[in-house]
């Protein structure tokens, strides 16, 4: 076999929460009534601009997630099997080999032909010059940098961009044929719905923001054939590819963290709420505990640990990636015990509040037992709650990374991710000229990331809070309007609330 | 005379989906100075949104797109919202149906009435606080320069109702708009706000807009009524005029579907369907669809205002001149069908099905360093009662008193502190829990609040299996040995259930949000009813809902009385339904049964001076016979801390020394009629106390 | 009211034992003194010696929690659970790596701390309160629409870049204040300026958006109603009425974190070289300090257990319908 597949412990998590997620779907499909919200995130246009970008997103992460080793060539006798090599390396990897694999000295700025540092090179005849060095890799196709650079790169750039449009092209007539037959119009009737954003959903928007992915990709992919598109860092590593690779750790340290968490803060919380008495107060002592310690000290706390531990254990790790996989992993768990007492402190509050509700106490009558009552009762009426918090706490999860990373206990330093880029970066900020490149790339790619989830966590608040909503509502010509009120003839947004009717 | 306010085509909308609701359509009123004008209708008819309109004060998503409100002239619609803010609060105030959220918790009452003189008469200083002081005083406030310094929390509903009309009162307006003044209060509390709101009227000649549903508030209060329905005034009329010949066949379905002892045995008149959506066009009469009276003309036409007599309008198609139809009496009897009455043949007739004797639950207050116990609310101390096979107990009594909380004991959901209670000769109190499990097919619950007693992500289907799922299977597999029910059957019984509570069967595939109030009523009915239990505690179970409702559910639990032979313990505040459903009743006061007896021994003859007073305070619209309330003083004491001896002196009219001392015992009057009062333990012969004033 | 604080501290003891149990397993019992040992003299040229002197200059060198070898009571006092976590609740924290009493250190570095924390903390709740009341006054407007919008964005921005990005146009770029350093007395303003304001701006997104919440949800209360059927106008209501209920979440949410403030910021501190508690704690996470980590949180769980009763005290203060017996 030319490779074999390794699973990482955050990756078989990964693959664990897919299985839930299309599980989760599968059953919200089947159900009118969970399905009503949803339907209304569907419609949010921040919404779904939003969620277009993020499966963008966690298409790179999803591909960077899926890891093997490589076989190498062996001088030894077949029969010892095949060899493979110590570097786990992951489809993304595969895909951006060019990116990968050409390093440069150190330091190049975006689009640089040259270093951006001065070396002594000794010239034909023997001088010794000190000047910029031309790139091993970037923009080695050109003879003469100075006067070719600007026609490769536009023509490049233009190469690229069609490129990105055309495959752009495909996915809309694919997207918009899909629709058509759904809702069984003709092509050009459903276009032209479209085009005038009469349809449910923001359709007309989802394909703008593919529309600006594609291009922006495929202008990228284009010109990171032969250009550092976002430079190189220290050790002449390409600043793009790592910027992909950081969205995987975003990703797993967003997502994850919850899923380790959410069944202690589901289980505990309603179990708190639900029976009262000694369980509760065993409870809530631990979850003030917990809570008590500022949370920042006791990740570090831990983690300092956990070095420790892996340390003095180093034979437990047959390979870096594997040692660097499994403290992303605890990160993921350390961060969960620091987070879960706020989602189980909500969850016992509105469990308290449901016990008392009449259809429990129906229940009750019947003689229904606590499993029940827990399970079909007060698990689906919390499970709002569980949802706002999951989408809203991923963002929050992606920031404090960075921050973790910069005090020097977050990821594995071997491990990209935007924390590292960030920390790396920003010891050259004294340097003149100063090395902007890395902090603007991973500063960009994180915003990007986070504002895209921060959207789309407030258009499924916005769709499962039942309390406010606020949604954009036309007010015709009013009759207090022409008297010059303020709310003339505009579009106002308008806090709607559910209890509009006496 | 020019009318006071005068309103004109007014049609206000809401936003709300994708077409806007039009919550009023076209309303035509005119209030004259002094008067007090009811305007009278269904939840959701749109009649606090006319009186929002009013004052301008609509929710956001709400706007008034045409009409005009003038008040001595002045067109509100076209004032200014500056402009406005002199006329709210000065010319024209209102007060809202519930005093506990209306009033800001953080301000002290004094601030909160004093603003409003700031506002409107610049008052400062010294001559402010007079102010403040003679307006709380004027709506009998106790102790008013101690208690104005206090805030909302620390006063009862009906106090807090009293500063938000003071607070009304301070602009000296000259319309007072009511929206549902007394809905939140317990009837004796009610009487008072309604005896106050007149006197005060007298007193400075305002005229008031009483937004209400009940027709005994408007018996009570009003000079001139208007009958809204789906956002449009169906019928105007002065007082006496409409209480003795409405007109509308919705007014008359409103009177005939009032519960009342005269309807006992015979049924409530019910209206089919429910009111129409108001987000839809109209192109014929809006009640068409419900009306027992309608024809064809009803349906393409919108009938126009029609005289009835002189004042009295209505908009009918019924009363219009070039009409043939006449109607002679358009209240359709509704018979109980006599076969449900004989399909019942009581089983083995039990006398005790439920024995409650000396029923007590105490909630303990902790307090201090280790949260010791420092005392106990007695939320019910000592109640006996018991309930034949196939009767029913009505249990009534006002907010606090402890009713619900009897219910849910003798449902073992509240743990009782002592006492028994016997179902079928068995002690529930104490009994394991595998056994009461067991036991609980036989007893069942339906709640007050319809939107909160069914679980709102589960089907209907899921809903009333729940029942059959968690008890009856189990069970009877156990105990009828390996003849387990099919799924098939089981379905088939939920159909069954929904349509014996009267709903189709395609129900059991929605969900509860798709459903009005009254029909979740009915399904939580048909959910009790999954079980096959033989006595249902039914916990105020109409006094969430429409007067027309309430008879349709009111009509289902009697005619499942008859045909099922249910017991029921009955729990609710309303006197009426009591009249109309109930064969005993027992009256509670502050954890205890004051009184109890047959339905016409206490309501005909009631002896307790609280049950007096209870039945005085109801507002009933036979005005002829002129009744007087016997109106108490102050609210009903808190059960933490009850009043010595009898609980009921600090309130009664016939206190005497030794009631202010020791509980008195039982006095019975005849084998069911029981009183605890020491006007009867003495001396029996002691006359009537009505009679002795 | 005295009863109640008596009884709060009273229920205050059993977490903070908690806290110290957690942190004693999570430093001694996870990892023994000699892997922490082994692992500071360097894994490769280690000897049983220098981790014997490793353990003896820092007091590891007694068993956990029972002592056989010592008599009577010392039995228990001579280990290093009585040494080390017992003696934080007199605040005895022992000596750093680089043998400073770390009790000091932290009494003379936490001014410094409360000097950025504290204005950071007060002007961004007058801040934030009142950008969020006026977005409040317009709600339903563009200009409360785009100020969801913004305060959006502002989220998604990470707090470094904030710093990073503070530093560099401001101090770097306008030289407006110096970038990093500090100083004493009143010198010490220009030093604070900058971080103050990017503390500031940098919370500015979340805090203005859930003040936001809170008076929109408190407008729809039934009480604003009638203060405008009152004829009040738009701005009394809300400064006189709305404001006045919804400080009461805002308030006793902010009083949690101010014992806090004493310990002043991680990152902030560190970058602009401000000599507080919170570079103190990077600087030992950066040198495995273990003993002043664990100093550092004792402390902070103190301080957030202190805020918890100054959060019920103040609801008492705030809300009138809360009596504390």
């Amino acid at each position: 076999m030319p490779f074999k597949p390794i699973v990482l412990w955050t990756d078989a998590l990964i693959y664990l929460l897919l299985v839930v997620i299309v599980f989760f779907v599968w059953y919200v499909r089947s159900n009118k009534h969970l399905l009503e919200p949803w339907r209304r995130v569907g419609h949010s246009t921040s919404g779904m601009m939003a969620l277009t970008l993020l499966v963008f997103f966690i298409t790179i992460g999803l591909l960077d997630t899926v890891h093997f080793r490589s076989a190498v060539e062996s001088n030894r006798d077949t029969e010892s099997g095949t060899i493979y090599s110590a570097e786990v390396l992951s489809l993304l990897d595969v895909i951006a080999t060019p990116l990968r694999t050409r390093l440069e000295k150190t330091y190049s700025a975006p689009f640089a032909t040259h270093l951006y540092t001065k070396e002594t090179i000794e010239l034909s005849d023997g001088k010794q010059v000190r000047e910029f060095p031309r790139l091993v890799f970037g923009g080695a196709n050109l003879q003469d940098p100075k006067t070719q650079f600007t026609a490769d790169f536009a023509s490049r750039a233009f190469i690229g961009l069609s490129f990105g449009i055309f495959i752009w092209c495909i996915c809309a007539i694919l997207l918009i044929t899909l629709l058509a037959s759904m809702g069984g119009h003709k092509f050009s009737e459903t276009l032209s719905i479209i085009w005038r954003n009469e349809t449910e959903s923001p359709w007309k928007y989802v394909l703008l923001t593919l529309a600006l992915i594609f291009s922006l990709a495929g202008t990228a992919i284009t010109l990171s054939a032969h250009y550092h598109i976002l430079g190189t860092d220290k050790v002449g590593q390409d600043v793009f590819y790592q910027s992909l690779k950081s969205i995987r750790t975003g990703l797993v340290i967003g997502t994850l963290t919850t899923l380790i968490m959410l069944p202690f803060a589901i289980l505990l919380g309603i179990m708190a709420g639900y029976f009262k008495g000694w369980v509760d107060d065993v409870i809530q002592y631990t979850y003030t505990t917990l809570s008590s310690i500022p949370s920042v000290l006791l990740i570090a706390a831990a983690v300092l640990m956990m070095q420790v531990y892996t340390e003095t254990h180093l034979e437990l790790f047959d390979t870096i990636a594997a040692r660097a996989d499994l403290r992303l992993l605890f990160l993921c768990i350390i961060l969960g015990v620091t987070s879960w007492t706020g989602l189980c402190r909500l969850l016992r509050g509105e469990t308290l509040k449901l016990r008392e509700m009449e259809y429990i106490q129906a229940a009750h009558a019947f003689g229904a037992s606590h499993w029940r009552i827990i399970s079909r009762h007060i698990l689906p009426n919390v499970m709002h709650i569980i949802l706002i918090t999951t989408v809203m706490d991923f963002s929050g999860l992606v920031l404090a990374e960075a921050v973790l990373s910069y005090v020097g206990v977050g990821v594995d330093p071997s491990m990209i991710s935007f924390g590292t880029m960030i920390n790396a970066a920003r010891l050259e900020m004294a340097r003149e000229p100063m090395v902007w490149w890395p902090l603007l790339s991973a500063f960009s790619f994180m915003f990007a990331l986070v504002l895209s989830a921060n959207l789309f966590a407030d258009s499924v608040q916005d769709a499962f809070n039942p309390r406010i909503k606020t949604s954009l509502i036309r007010i015709g010509k009013s009759r207090q309007g022409k008297q010059g009120n303020k709310l003339e003839n505009k579009v106002v947004v308008s806090i709607i609330r559910d209890s509009t009717s006496p | 005379m020019t009318p006071l306010l005068k309103i004109s085509n007014l049609e206000t909308i809401v936003h709300k989906g994708l077409k806007p609701v039009r919550v009023v359509n076209g309303l035509t009123l005119q209030i004259m100075k002094g008067e007090t004008f009811a305007l009278l209708g269904e939840s959701g008819c749109g009649k606090s949104m006319t009186a929002l309109s009013v004052m301008r004060l609509l929710p956001e998503a709400g706007e008034i797109i045409s009409g005009s409100v003038k008040i001595g002239g002045e067109d509100l619609l076209l004032l200014p919202e500056s402009a406005m803010r002199n006329i709210r609060g000065r010319r024209i105030s209102m007060i809202f149906q519930e005093p506990m959220l209306s009033l800001n918790p953080v301000l002290t009452v004094a601030d909160q009435v004093g603003e409003v003189l700031q506002q409107h008469f610049n008052l400062q200083g010294i001559a402010l606080k007079e102010r403040i002081l003679k307006i709380l005083n004027q709506v009998g406030i106790p102790d008013v320069p101690n208690r104005m310094f206090e805030y909302p929390f620390q006063f009862s509903g009906g106090m807090k109702q009293r500063v938000m009309i003071a607070m009304a009162l301070a602009g000296e307006p000259e319309l007072l708009i009511a929206d549902e003044p007394t809905t939140a209060l317990d009837v004796t509390i009610q009487a008072q706000v309604l005896a106050l709101m007149s006197s005060l009227q007298q007193y400075n000649g305002m005229a008031i807009l009483l937004i209400t549903h009940d027709l005994g508030v408007v018996a009570e209060m009003a000079h001139q009524v208007a009958v809204m329905y789906a956002g449009e005034i169906v019928e105007t009329a002065a007082r006496d005029q409409f209480f003795r010949n409405p007109a509308h066949p919705y007014s008359l379905k409103l009177f005939a579907a009032l519960p009342g002892k005269k309807k006992r045995e015979k049924g409530l008149a019910t209206i089919n369907g429910t009111m129409p959506l108001l987000s839809r066009e109209f192109i014929g009469c809006r009640f068409a669809d419900r009306c027992d009276h309608a024809w064809d003309l009803c349906h393409v036409s919108v009938p126009e205002w029609n005289e009835v007599t002189a004042g009295h309008q209505v908009r009918c198609h019924l009363f219009s001149k070039n009409s043939e139809y006449r109607v002679e009496s358009p209240v359709k009897k509704v018979e109980i069908s006599s076969q449900a009455m004989s399909a019942f043949q009581a089983p083995t007739s039990n006398p005790q099905l439920l024995r409650v004797t000396n029923l007590k639950v105490h909630f303990p207050i902790h307090k201090g360093l280790m949260k010791r116990v420092t005392g106990h609310i007695k939320a019910v101390d000592g109640v006996s009662l018991t309930i034949p096979q196939g009767r029913t107990l009505a249990l009534v009594g006002e907010s606090g008193c402890g009713k619900t909380t009897v219910g849910k004991a003798i449902l073992q959901l509240i743990p009782p502190t002592a006492g028994s209670v016997q179902y079928d000769g068995l002690e529930l109190v104490g009994l394991e829990r595998k056994k009461l499990r067991e036991k609980r097919t036989e007893f069942q619950i339906v709640f007050q609040d319809p939107y909160s007693s069914l679980n709102p992500r589960m089907r209907i289907i899921d809903i009333i299996k729940e029942g059959i799922n968690s008890s009856d299977i189990k069970f009877n597999r156990g105990m009828s040995g390996g003849n387990p029910r099919s799924l098939i059957s089981e379905e088939e019984k939920v159909d069954t259930l929904l349509q014996r509570v009267g709903l189709p069967p395609d129900t059991g595939w929605r969900y509860p949000h798709e459903f009005s109030g009254g029909q979740r009523q009915r399904i939580a009915i048909a959910r009790a009813l999954a079980v096959n239990p033989r006595l249902l505690i039914c916990d105020e179970p109409t006094s969430a809902l429409d007067v027309s409702v309430q008879a349709q559910i009111l009509n289902l639990l009697e005619e499942l009385q008859n045909s099922l032979g249910l017991s029921y313990l009955f729990i609710t505040h309303n006197i009426s339904v009591v009249e109309y459903l109930a064969d005993e009743i027992a009256v509670m006061y502050l954890g205890r049964i004051v009184e109890q007896g047959t339905v016409d021994e206490v309501l005909g003859n009631p002896r307790h001076p609280y049950t007096q007073a209870l039945l005085s305070a109801v507002p009933v619209i036979e005005f002829e016979s002129k009744r007087e309330i016997i109106r108490l003083h102050g609210d009903s004491p808190s059960p933490v801390n009850p009043p010595s001896g009898c609980h009921f002196h600090p309130r009664c009219h016939h206190a005497t020394s030794i009631c202010h001392t020791i509980y008195p015992e039982e006095t019975a009057f005849s084998p069911t009629h029981i009183t605890r009062c020491y006007l009867y333990s003495k001396e029996r012969n002691l006359p009537h106390p009505q009679m002795q004033k | 009211m005295f009863n109640y604080i008596i009884r709060r501290i009273f229920y205050a003891v059993p977490i903070l034992i908690g806290v110290n149990l957690v942190t004693f397993a999570l430093f001694f019992v996870v990892n023994t003194p000699d892997d922490m040992a082994r692992m500071q003299l360097g894994i490769k040229r280690i000897t049983p010696e220098a981790v014997i002197k490793w353990k003896q200059e820092r007091g590891y060198d007694k068993p956990l929690i029972f002592n056989a070898e010592a008599e009577g009571v010392t039995k228990l006092t001579r280990t290093i659970f009585f040494e080390k976590s017992v003696s934080m609740f007199i605040f005895d924290f022992g000596r750093a790596d680089d043998g400073r009493d770390i009790a000091r250190e932290i009494t003379t570095r936490m001014l410094p701390s409360l000097g950025i924390a504290l204005p950071v903390f007060l002007l961004g709740l007058l801040s934030y309160v009142t950008f969020a009341l006026l977005m409040t006054f317009f709600r339903a407007t563009y200009i409360d629409l785009w100020g969801v919008v913004l305060c959006v964005a502002l989220m998604s921005i990470s707090g470094l870049f904030y710093i990073i990005g503070g530093q560099f146009l401001i101090g770097k770029l306008w030289h407006i204040v110096p970038i990093s350093g500090y100083g004493n007395g009143l010198d010490a303003t220009k030093f604070l300026v900058l971080p103050v304001l990017i503390g500031v701006i940098s919370g500015a997104g979340s805090s203005i958006r859930w003040y936001r919440t809170i008076f929109l949800e408190e407008i729809s209360k039934d009480y604003v109603r009638t203060a405008r059927a009152k004829g009040l106008s738009e701005r009394v209501v809300l400064f006189r009425h709305v404001l006045k209920n919804a400080m009461i979440p805002i308030l006793t949410g902010a009083v949690v974190i101010v014992p806090l403030l004493f310990l002043g910021s991680l990152v902030s501190e560190s970058f602009f070289g401000i000599p507080g508690l919170g570079s103190y704690t990077i600087d030992a996470i950066n040198s495995q300090d273990f003993s002043v980590v664990r100093a550092m949180v004792f402390l902070g769980s103190l301080f957030y257990i202190i805020g918890l009763v100054l959060t019920d005290i103040s609801y008492t203060l705030v809300d009138p319908r809360i009596k504390l017996e």
